[in-house]
């Protein structure tokens, strides 16, 4: 090659990477993808515990901070390191075992209400974020096992500490189907 | 495996009677290289190498890969063709079961792109005339031993029918002029013609034992032929005749033998086809159009690539699931 | 009568059924001690209603069903209730809860049992008596019967197919009932098709029992029943599966993610509609169903007819014994039966075979190689799979190719493992990953049940909040109004 194709060809090829990267800048501002589809698609791979572990008020708040890039995948302790890894995959990021600050991820629990000690205060109610509890004031609370979640926020609220975690009876504890 | 390798003989015996000795020098080498390369592979990567070592599929790849080089090649091309083949075309993708492109083609394209002229070297067939097996055989052990100098070759070597056909064509002659040439014989490459039939008989036997099935080898062939034929018939005179594409080269090998390798294929009965199909229409492109006498290598590795798209688009209907 | 082939897919397999059909089908004599399983198979216990101390009679119900999905069950013999015990069971956990009975070889049966005019009932009472009859599936399946009855009728099912085929090698069980008990195979016909509303009836049967097959056609032709008619089906396995022997037998496919009353469609088993005619001639609760006891390490292999509850080991030993050492017992057939741990296991009505099988009857393990894709499972898969595809993606763990090839649509027939020439175990391997993705899909239908209900939740709380603020709003500007500003 001559001495003389050297300069235009250099120039070109800088020329061609300035505006590619002017681009590929512009795209990645003006044409982000869309945010609220991205953070449902986020609470969809997300354990509903709505548990507030995260730090977030539940689920889909966590699923949008996500999308927004405020928080990291490494969040979600029920979720465990499973959920972690198919966050980092849904969003093409480097996969992170769950974060222990966050939480532990434990065995699937459910809340018991020990109905004998329970003195129908009502204050475990409003704590539930699926309203899983049954009851009244002055009538006796119950907590709904199908649909318990096992986030422990209606623990602290009890005057009585008549709530307790346990592992799930067999009734409800997953159980593989029969096939047809 | 030991069934491909009974299917291969025809084409060996054929191959030794025509091109000289030369085939059995290439034999053993890639033999005894990819059994080398395989068990230093298995014991590099912590598996227990007798049991595979014992099922012998790498032999496959080394006869195919020797079936497919020319018979003067000296013996160091041969061990780095085997090698790269077992160890790059095979076990760096994870062994048995694992390669996403045919070993043995893998093998030969490094070889023929790197070293385009000692593969392009086959001797001129005995039959014809300048073939002669004696002293073809001295040469060939000599060749293999040292390589040779180029005075040497012109005595011994001759254009194939594919490469003949190219030049032929580039030169602007027509075809009735082209097939007169004495590397043309009456439905084939001269010589070559007897390797295809050789290695067609070799694979009835594998279809009527089960060992292959036969889309892949219907499909490659009908790729093949069918734009053959069609362009033989709008211009006889510039496109070669479908018999002869059938008969030539490493047709029937690479129908029946290479393409059907299942590791590297696609896996639905409709990918088959598809995938025959198209190593049929892409040597024939190549062959025609292409830069190369023999495109079938590059035609099987350009569909390897695509295989795993084509099963994603053919998977079958399932029971109970609505009509595709 | 037409022959009709199966499906393309599928295997020919070496039969070994004649080692039992040989013999004449006979009586086993009634156990010493009954274990009758309050889960007879279907995977819900039944829960029990005696205590120990008690005395039953035949007949007797010792186990209510209190959720669809489980069978009643009732003592096969009388005497007294020894323990209601966890004991060893062929069933999926490898154990369950028991009702012991010591037999006090009286025999005595339950005093309101009496023939039952059932076409003179109505269908729901039709429907509740076989409820309450303890009968389940009887091919392998036990799935409560009076339950698939009714599903059938408030599903609108026109078309009822018993299931003849019995396609798994050495099971022969259904082949001596239909030879000894046609009319009752036909009238069980009948019966459920009042029970369930069906207009039609087809009886299923493989062409390899040519014998089954006459008596079967005499019975429907004596029967003179317009409705029932008989169909000989090519011998393949697995014939005998209910998609594929529905799909053979009416042309139509039941769509993958429904059942087979939704298609108009309802299989039994042969076996179920005689236990069901049985029932209905007396009045009594199921107590006995036929088992083939064989193998090569059964000195007499044979059909037995036995009580629910006869431990293993003495339908073992009627049989002659133990020829050899098996290699294997198998509760069930040589494709997709349970091993069995221990010849104490009760009979139950999900138990059609035991098999003492020798190495002689076991294909021996071949050293495992890496998949090839040599396509031989898809050819012989009759769900129309891809194996091969499956197999990477339980290698892989990937859940999402899994799905994409139909995992779920596998019915774990085994004829993928029985072809591969790299001696892969295929179905073990599909097994397993059906199991994760049913507790994956649970675990995800109530992750979104969760989200409805807290979407639901925080609906409520921001109405409520919103129904705060206007009465406060409300009342200040009440209180402005009357204060005067």
């Amino acid at each position: 090659m001559s001495a003389g194709a050297i300069v235009p060809a250099i120039a070109m090829a800088a020329a061609l990477a300035l505006l590619l990267g002017a681009a590929l800048g512009w795209a990645a501002t003006r044409l982000r993808p869309d945010t609220d589809s991205l953070a449902a698609r986020i609470d969809a791979l997300l354990p509903q515990t709505q548990c507030g572990q995260c730090r977030y008020p539940g689920c889909r708040p966590y699923a949008d901070a996500i999308a927004r890039g405020e928080a990291e995948t490494d969040q979600c302790p029920p979720g465990g390191d499973a959920t972690a890894r198919a966050l980092a995959n849904l969003l093409g990021r480097e996969p992170r075992p769950v974060n222990p600050e966050f939480g532990v991820a434990a065995a699937a629990m459910i809340a018991m209400v020990d109905e004998s000690r329970c003195i129908g205060c009502a204050l475990c109610l409003p704590a539930c974020p699926v309203d899983a509890i049954v009851g009244a004031p002055r009538f006796m609370h119950s907590v709904i096992e199908a649909q318990c979640t096992g986030c422990g926020l209606c623990v602290p609220p009890c005057p009585v500490d008549c709530i307790a975690m346990a592992p799930p009876s067999s009734a409800v504890a997953p159980r593989g189907r029969r096939a047809a | 495996m030991l069934q491909v390798l009974v299917g291969l003989i025809p084409v060996a015996v054929v191959q030794v009677a025509l091109y000289g000795p030369g085939l059995l020098l290439q034999l053993a080498t890639a033999g005894a290289t990819a059994l080398l390369c395989e068990g230093v592979a298995l014991r590099a990567r912590g598996r227990n190498a007798a049991p595979e070592l014992r099922d012998a599929s790498v032999l496959v790849t080394a006869a195919l890969l020797a079936l497919a080089l020319p018979p003067l090649l000296p013996w160091w091309l041969t061990v780095l063709g085997t090698a790269v083949a077992v160890l790059l075309g095979k076990h760096l993708y994870g062994g048995l079961g694992q390669n996403p492109f045919n070993p043995a083609m893998v093998g030969y394209a490094v070889l023929l792109v790197s070293f385009p002229l000692e593969m392009t070297r086959w001797p001129v067939p005995l039959g014809t005339p300048g073939g002669d097996w004696p002293g073809l055989a001295g040469f060939a052990w000599h060749s293999f031993l040292h390589g040779s100098a180029a005075a040497q070759w012109d005595a011994y070597t001759g254009a194939t029918a594919l490469d003949s056909l190219r030049n032929g064509l580039a030169q602007r002659y027509t075809m009735q002029e082209i097939f007169a040439e004495p590397a043309f014989a009456s439905f084939g490459g001269a010589g070559s013609q007897w390797v295809n039939l050789a290695a067609l008989a070799g694979g009835l036997y594998l279809l009527a034992r089960g060992i292959v099935r036969w889309r892949i080898p219907v499909a490659v062939l009908a790729g093949l032929a069918l734009p053959a034929w069609i362009m033989h018939v709008v211009d006889p005179g510039a496109y070669a005749p479908a018999t002869f594409q059938l008969f030539s080269g490493a047709t029937m090998l690479g129908a029946f033998f290479i393409a059907t390798d299942p590791v590297s294929a696609a896996t639905s009965d409709r990918g088959r086809l598809v995938y025959g199909a198209g190593i049929g229409v892409i040597t024939w492109t190549i062959r025609t159009f292409g830069g190369y006498p023999d495109g079938l290598a590059f035609a099987v590795l350009l569909m390897n690539l695509a295989a795993p798209l084509i099963d994603r688009y053919t998977v079958p209907r399932i029971h109970g699931h609505p009509g595709r | 009568m037409l022959a009709r082939r199966t499906f393309p897919a599928g295997l020919r397999l070496p039969s070994h059924k004649g080692v039992a059909s040989r013999q004449p089908l006979r009586l086993a004599a009634p156990p010493a001690l009954a274990v009758v399983a309050l889960d007879q198979g279907s995977g819900t216990e039944a829960r029990p209603v005696v205590r120990p101390g008690e005395r039953v009679r035949v007949g007797t119900c010792v186990g209510r069903a209190l959720e669809p999905s489980a069978t009643a069950v009732h003592a096969p013999t009388a005497g007294i209730v020894r323990a209601v015990e966890v004991r060893a069971t062929a069933a999926g956990a490898g154990s369950g809860l028991c009702v012991v009975i010591e037999n006090d070889d009286s025999d005595e049966p339950e005093r309101e049992c009496a023939p039952i005019a059932w076409q003179s009932l109505a269908p729901g009472d039709l429907l509740d008596a076989v409820r309450n009859a303890g009968i389940a599936g009887l091919g392998g399946g036990a799935f409560p019967a009076g339950e698939k009855l009714a599903t059938a009728r408030s599903r609108a099912v026109g078309h009822l197919v018993l299931n003849g085929a019995e396609c798994e090698p050495w099971i022969c069980c259904d082949d001596a009932l239909m030879r000894a008990r046609a009319a009752d195979v036909v009238q069980g016909a009948q019966v459920m098709l009042h029970a369930c509303g069906a207009s039609r009836c087809t009886i299923a049967v493989e062409d390899d029992k040519p014998e089954a097959i006459a008596a079967v056609r005499a019975a429907i032709a004596a029967a003179g029943d317009g409705r029932i008619e008989f169909l000989a089906l090519g011998t393949a396995y697995p014939a005998g599966a209910e998609r594929q022997l529905l799909s053979a037998a009416t042309g139509i496919e039941v769509p993958h993610d429904a059942l087979p009353p939704a298609a108009g469609l309802l299989c039994q088993n042969v076996h179920t509609a005689a236990a069901v005619a049985a029932f209905v001639r007396t009045g009594a609760p199921l107590a006995t169903r036929i088992v083939t006891v064989t193998g090569s390490g059964v000195r007499q292999p044979a059909n037995l007819e036995a009580r629910i509850g006869t431990p293993v080991a003495e339908l073992i030993h009627a049989c002659g014994g133990y020829l050899s050492n098996p290699q294997r017992l198998i509760a069930g057939g040589i494709m997709t039966g349970r091993a069995l741990a221990t010849d104490e296991v009760p009979l139950t009505q999900a138990v059609n075979c035991i098999l003492a099988a020798t190495s002689h009857d076991l294909a021996r393990p071949g050293q495992e190689f890496p998949c090839i894709r040599c396509g031989d499972c898809a050819d012989v898969c009759p769900a129309g799979l891809l194996p091969q595809q499956l197999h990477r993606g339980v290698a892989t763990g990937n859940a999402a190719l899994l799905e994409r090839y139909g995992l779920e649509d596998c019915i774990e027939c085994g004829c993928c493992d029985y072809v591969c020439p790299s001696a892969i175990p295929l179905t073990a391997g599909f097994r397993a990953a059906r199991a994760e993705a049913r507790m994956r899909h649970d675990a995800q239908r109530r992750a979104n049940e969760a989200r409805e209900r807290h979407a639901r939740h925080e609906r409520r709380l921001k109405a409520a909040a919103e129904e705060q603020r206007l009465a406060f709003e409300a009342a200040r500007r009440r209180a402005r109004g009357e204060g005067g500003e």
